[in-house]
């Protein structure tokens, strides 16, 4: 990440010298760059359902299409890119805990969907 | 402004990067992120924690839907509007989207023209950013009439599963909750902006604690950027899924 930041910089050679002369400056023109994509990107969310695809073709793209543009709004629009490591992943790690919350009541629920199947066989 | 002595670093000295900058960074009696003021570092820990709070909403509603046996409502259908006789699918949320997305942009802009001190600009693009707001809570607030009128209710509806009810006011209003604040703080700062209480000779107050840094924009602008994040992953989960 912080090797990103300085072919950031480098890229931008102008960046360096602002960053550190005061907070976080960057060109405008990446930020109307990213605001270009974020459009994309919730247009093509959009017609995802707007086409009706069904089935793994469209959770995929929807996950897809989410990342994408959550990575996007992080990086560039919330300065992470240029951030050191260390907040980087004091901010960013904590939520990998969410994911292993999910598989737990993923499990759980088929369960409980299971059980309500055996149970209720009316619907419950 | 990056290199302050509080950064517990000397001026011109400087830190590894890398991982060796991670374990250097937490590893001795030393503040941890170093260039990063108390303001951002706090905000920045109180997004986490608020991460937590949405995504155990999102996980709620993921165990909701996985486990009941009741078919679920199609929100494409649901979020429907008839414009000039025709059906659009969901198009309401796609402009709420779209909407939300502007207003970030503006803000990302608000922040950069903080910095290079332009208070006009910066002023303006708040005032945007806070009026695209207001735009994105009205629409809710549409959207919410239409579905009680339909007669959604937290415990049941017409279309399906009792839990969409639940789940849809239940998310939804915490995240226009969350906007409602947005849009007051961003007329706070914009109002501070335009009386100069950033500026070297401002006027100390509640936000503007220290002279001569714009950086409060910026903390600003990673709250305003955080409530379209949640949102996309709304859009993504209960909308679109």
């Amino acid at each position: 990440m912080a090797s990103h930041a300085e072919q950031t910089h480098q890229r931008f050679p102008q960046t360096a010298t602002a960053a550190h002369a005061e907070g976080q400056q960057h060109p405008i023109r990446i930020y109307l760059i990213v605001w270009f994509w974020l459009f994309v990107l919730s247009a093509c969310s959009y017609l995802v359902d707007y086409v009706g695809f069904q089935g793994y073709l469209r959770w995929g793209l929807i996950v897809v299409f989410m990342l994408l543009k959550a990575g996007l709004i992080v990086a560039v629009f919330m300065h992470m890119v240029w951030e050191r490591l260390a907040l980087v992943y004091a901010i960013l790690l904590p939520p990998i805990a969410v994911l292993v919350f999910v598989a737990i009541m993923a499990i759980e629920s088929d369960y409980t969907a299971l059980t309500r199947m055996i149970a209720f066989s009316g619907g419950g | 402004m990056a290199e302050t002595p509080l950064d517990g670093t000397a001026t011109g000295q400087s830190r590894p990067v890398g991982l060796h900058g991670v374990a250097a960074d937490w590893a001795s009696d030393q503040r941890a992120f170093k260039s990063v003021s108390w303001g951002k570092a706090m905000m920045w820990i109180f997004l986490l924690s608020d991460t937590f709070i949405f995504g155990c909403f999102l996980l709620a509603y993921m165990t909701a839907r996985m486990s009941t046996t009741v078919p679920w409502p199609n929100a494409s259908e649901v979020f429907a509007l008839h414009i000039g006789g025709v059906e659009m699918p969901l198009i309401l949320i796609a402009i709420m989207t779209f909407v939300l997305i502007s207003s970030s942009g503006s803000m990302a802009m608000a922040v950069n023209f903080a910095y290079r001190r332009n208070r006009r600009a910066t002023v303006t693009l708040l005032l945007l950013t806070a009026f695209l707001g207001a735009t994105f809570v009205g629409m809710q607030a549409f959207e919410w009439t239409k579905l009680i009128t339909e007669g959604v209710r937290p415990w049941g509806n017409p279309w399906g599963a009792a839990q969409f009810g639940s789940s849809f006011f239940m998310i939804t209003g915490f995240h226009g909750t969350h906007v409602t604040f947005g849009v007051i703080f961003l007329l706070i700062v914009a109002r501070k902006v335009w009386r100069g209480d950033y500026d070297d000779d401002g006027a100390r107050g509640f936000f503007t604690s220290r002279r001569g840094d714009y950086e409060q924009v910026e903390i600003m602008g990673l709250y305003w950027h955080f409530v379209d994040l949640v949102w996309v992953f709304i859009f993504a989960f209960f909308y679109l899924w």
